[in-house]
């Protein structure tokens, strides 16, 4: 290294340090365009791990404060006294038991149904577990029966605080309770109503309301029908939720889950997740083609600066010193694409946390990436950037003083064999591009690569809400018919649906009977509820989301994909299934056919062939209808008023809140993601041209020289990257379809499949956008073409 | 008359300074003339050139090519002459390397109004076999000769060369003198050649010398001697 003097101030700077900020500010149209790509990479880093931190701690400072239980089981009613025999379930710390149950209420600021989930809290202490964190107001006291706790979320939309009332059908009785208090709980930080895929604060509350008053209501006076544990540290869930659920079998119990399988917890670890794979797959593709570009610049700078590096050699200057200049130069375009990432993905992020905010219901949230955030974003980038152009930095410094000092070996052209008489029907100019392009096959590759992943990104971002309009058509539309579900908390004798078809503005109505049950295949099994329906049904058929309605046979399963593969069963094959109702028989069911569904893993049968096979009379526990819209305020004032109904839904407005919230959430990725790949298409077009415009600054001169008009000249430079993006468009969609088919399938969860739909129009707008940006691209530098200086290029040596 | 300049002065400004490279030139050439400006560095021969050619303007001063101002044409005009009228051969070959000889060639017969074909340009300057060799295997007396068959392939009225033996040995240097020589006298192009090179001012018609920006002498040689005599 050089000797490094006496000190210095910043107006001191050494030789080559100005030589350094010279060639950046000589060389800032591609240094600026270079730090967008790097920026674009660093901003999607830097806000999916700040928002998955953020999530991430969140969660874990709610769910500790609030001693969120490890376990959770409901059933029928069991009597107090069981809890000394869960307590004594090896790795158990707590016990805390309760009433939990679904009921209508009633608004009076809105006509539609709401479903309630009123669950029960100590009337004189803190519950030991899933403690409420109170948000206004107070707990519920001690012999006040209609004191409630509301949710938060649902006390805001409704307008509802300490001090309001409701009405709740609570077992059948009209109840007027008064709020006391609003809280948040960590059982429902994402919180949706039965047979929803959103959460909505409008139609689904929780209440809370005092264990005593709620057990004189459901008469469960010393009994319970809902339990959450505690375990200790390093206990398996899995044992905890096999033994609880032979002790509560006896009483009713319809399966023991885990905290990772409850419901609220579950959507949280998986959007974290899905957010994980998003840090994996985008950020390195920005970066890769950053570091590209990089090094498209370096190595003609280099190539520029051969006589000089030859010169700083011959001076004393050590290989070690030369390659630092370069490493500098490296590390300066990445720092600044890293300070602009960082500054995007703060901003991003706390749009995206406030977006998260939204959905999911915490106390606080709060996005403050940690140091670590922007230091993995920097590491990377800087790291990947230095890699990208390590070749290029060896090349000056290997290069011997005496030999750098001569002018380069003429590059080499060939012009032979087939591609050649192909070459023949072009004229010059065409010929000029086919030749620049595969004398440099690395770099021609390259671009068309980056431009390539700029499409195939659009195509992915473009295509997803598609993906996500597929899913919504195939559960909302072409497997459901029914506007209203109603449901009730005890199976009902099949008249029901009779006495239902009679109330206001009801067309048709068709019986559903869901029954809870363990599936179980040899060693594998799952929970799940088989679907009873009619043959024939009419509202709910049973659909195959690739060959439409499947007829069901008159015994036997029906099985969707995910469970078939879940349990590892086929057609022909035969499930045992545990029935965890009544007197919970344990029958076996061949697999009658299987059927492809990107929502769930259902399993369904003929009403009439599990009525057998659960020797039970005919009976429905929910009721689809069909209804004459304007008559809805009737019927759902009718509805309120049935003691046995505990839930009543929408079909229209569960689209309506799907389509709300995944329009917001969609329009920010959509668009950022344009962006972004916007951004990166015209990096990559940008470089490449002004990259190629440098070196062939001087022939084109020649070409104004020889009297070629300036769209002639321009013609050759540009034609050259509209080739390469030409080139780059198709692969681009290829890349785009392999890569929204990776994305659909790393978003797969038990719960939901994204279906792989790519459009034309998806493809032609990811083409378009890409095209825009290379044509910007373009004229940026065709401006500079028409600056070119005839004179002084002619009168030097290259 | 092909070319007639009158009153011609060039000023450049780089800041404060201000740089006289031509200070009032008069200059005509005819048809099948041949003359070479000589001149040290900086006395403005190639200033002129380039005005001549169309590849600068003045700052005052008029240029008429064949009657027509070509001073009042802005700068899609000047391509047009550049195009139709003017061939150039500069110092540095300035061939595409990703171009053949021939294709070099074709690059103006492609685009001009009746040119003759690329392989009889490069015959004439006696580069008849190398057709298709690219730039880099040729030697520079050879990229030369390229680059004149490049530059008279379009049967320009006009040949500007810019000190085009200045990288060349002697050797070399006649056979591209020769060339040009060869040009001028079977398609009649009025020739304009720049030279430091004072033994080249014999094959000249007419020998303009320059200084400062003026121009201090002109001499009319009684006799042409032919390239292939000169040595230097």
């Amino acid at each position: 290294m050089v000797n490094p003097g006496p000190p210095r101030s910043f107006f001191s700077l050494r030789a080559l340090e100005r030589k350094l900020l010279r060639d950046l500010w000589r060389l800032r149209g591609q240094v600026f365009a270079i730090a967008l790509v790097i920026a674009s990479g660093v901003a999607v880093l830097v806000m999916s791990l700040g928002t998955i931190e953020a999530l991430r701690l969140t969660a874990d400072a709610f769910y500790e404060r609030s001693n969120f239980a490890d376990v959770f089981a409901s059933l029928k009613r069991a009597p107090e006294g069981l809890v000394g025999r869960i307590a004594e379930i090896p790795g158990v710390q707590s016990v805390e038991t309760r009433i939990a149950r679904y009921a209508l209420l009633d608004l009076e600021d809105f006509d539609e149904p709401v479903i309630g989930r009123i669950v029960s809290i100590p009337e004189t202490k803190e519950p030991v577990l899933n403690r409420l964190m109170l948000r206004s107001g107070r707990m519920v006291a001690p012999g006040r029966p209609d004191e409630v706790v509301l949710w938060d979320s649902f006390a805001e939309v409704h307008g509802l605080m300490p001090g309001s009332t409701l009405r709740a059908l609570i077992n059948g009785k009209l109840r007027t309770l008064q709020v006391v208090g609003t809280a948040l709980s960590a059982e429902y930080v994402y919180a949706m109503p039965p047979g929803s895929l959103m959460p909505d604060e409008k139609r689904f509350g929780v209440l809370w309301m005092g264990r005593d008053a709620l057990a004189h209501a459901y008469d469960l006076d010393g009994a319970f029908d809902d339990v959450s544990l505690s375990l200790l540290r390093g206990t398996s869930p899995e044992d905890v939720v096999a033994e609880l659920d032979l002790l509560l079998a006896p009483y009713g119990g319809i399966g023991a889950y885990a905290r990772k399988d409850q419901l609220s917890n579950w959507f949280l670890m998986s959007e974290i997740q899905q957010l994980a794979n998003m840090v994996t797959v985008l950020p390195t593709i920005f970066l890769a083609v950053a570091a590209f570009l990089t090094s498209m610049v370096l190595n003609r700078l280099i190539a520029i600066e051969r006589s000089e590096i030859g010169l700083l050699k011959a001076f004393g200057y050590s290989n070690a010193a030369v390659g630092w200049h370069y490493a500098q130069l490296v590390i300066a375009i990445s720092s600044l694409g890293v300070a602009l990432g960082v500054g995007l993905g703060a901003w991003f992020g706390r749009g995206m946390t406030a977006m998260y905010a939204e959905l999911y219901r915490f106390p606080f949230m709060i996005f403050r990436p940690s140091a670590a955030v922007y230091a993995i974003a920097a590491a990377v980038s800087i790291g990947s950037a230095l890699l990208g152009t390590a070749r290029a930095v060896l090349r000056a410094v290997r290069l011997p003083p005496a030999e750098a000092m001569r002018p380069p070996q003429p590059t080499l052209f060939a012009s032979e064999g087939i591609g050649a008489r192909i070459e023949r029907i072009f004229d010059q100019p065409t010929r000029m591009i086919f030749r620049q392009i595969t004398r440099f096959p690395t770099r021609s590759g390259g671009s068309v690569f980056g431009i390539a992943m700029a499409v195939g990104l659009l195509v992915t971002a473009l295509g997803w809400p598609d993906s996500i309009d597929r899913m919504l058509e195939g559960y909302f539309f072409e497997g459901q018919r029914q506007d209203v579900t109603v449901g009730f908390a005890e199976v009902k004798s099949s008249e029901v649906t009779e006495s239902l078809s009679r109330l206001p503005g009801v067309f048709s109505t068709e019986g559903v009977r869901s029954v809870a049950a363990r599936l179980r295949v040899g060693p594998r099994s799952r929970r799940e509820a088989i679907q009873g329906i009619p043959e024939h049904a009419h509202l709910t058929p049973v659909f195959d989301s690739e060959t439409g309605v499947v007829e069901l046979p008159p015994e036997g399963l029906v099985i969707s994909t995910k469970l078939a593969e879940m349990l590892a069963v086929k057609p022909g094959g035969t499930i045992t299934v545990e029935v965890l109702e009544g007197r919970r028989p344990v029958f076996e069911a061949p697999v009658a056919a299987v059927f492809e569904t990107q929502i769930g893993s259902p399993a369904y049968m003929r009403s009439d062939a599990l009525h057998r096979l659960l020797r039970e009379r005919p009976v429905a526990s929910a009721v689809n209808l069909r209804v004459d819209r304007e008559q809805e305020p009737a019927l759902f004032a009718a509805l309120k008023g049935m003691p046995a109904v505990t839930g009543v839904s929408l079909r229209r407005s569960m689209v309506e809140k799907f389509n709300e919230t995944m329009a917001e959430t969609m329009l920010i990725f959509t668009g950022v993601f344009a962006l972004f790949s916007a951004t990166l298409a015209f990096g990559v077009a940008y470089n490449s041209t002004r990259v190629s415009l440098s070196e062939r600054a001087r022939e084109l001169a020649t070409l104004r020289v020889l009297g070629q008009t300036r769209a002639e000249i321009s013609y050759i430079l540009l034609g050259e990257v509209a080739l390469l993006a030409f080139m780059g468009l198709p692969i681009g969609c290829a890349v785009g379809a392999t890569l929204a088919w990776f994305m659909s399938s790393s978003f797969e969860t038990d719960l939901y499949r994204m279906p792989l739909v790519l459009e034309h129009a998806t493809f032609g707008w990811a083409v378009a956008i890409a095209v825009i940006s290379v044509a910007i691209s373009a004229a940026i530098v065709r401006q500079r073409l028409d600056r070119l200086d005839l004179i002084a290029v002619l009168k030097t040596r290259e | 008359m092909i070319l007639r300049a009158e009153g011609l002065t060039k000023v450049y400004r780089s800041g404060e300074v201000e740089v006289h490279a031509l200070r009032g030139v008069d200059l005509s050439l005819s048809a099948r003339e041949l003359i070479v400006l000589l001149g040290p560095s900086g006395s403005g021969k190639s200033t002129l050139l380039n005005i001549l050619g169309g590849l600068d303007v003045p700052t005052s001063g008029h240029v008429y090519f064949r009657g027509t101002e070509l001073t009042a044409r802005d700068e899609a005009g000047l391509t047009r002459y550049r195009r139709h009228h003017v061939g150039f051969v500069f110092q540095f070959y300035n061939l595409i390397p990703s171009l053949t000889a021939v294709e070099n060639v074709s690059l103006v017969t492609e685009i001009a109004d009746s040119p003759m074909r690329a392989e009889d340009a490069l015959a004439l300057v006696g580069l008849g076999e190398r057709l298709h060799h690219f730039p880099a295997q040729l030697s520079g007396g050879e990229q030369q000769r390229v680059a004149i068959a490049r530059a008279i392939a379009k049967r320009p009225q006009l040949l500007l060369c810019d000190e085009p033996t200045g990288a060349l040995d002697s050797a070399t240097g006649v056979l591209v003198l020769e060339a040009i020589e060869a040009v001028n006298r079977e398609l009649g192009t009025a020739t304009a050649l720049i030279t430091h090179n004072a033994d080249i001012a014999q094959m000249a018609d007419r020998v303009i010398r320059f200084g400062d920006g003026h121009i201090v002498e002109t001499r009319v040689n009684a006799i042409r001697r032919p390239a292939r005599e000169l040595a230097w």
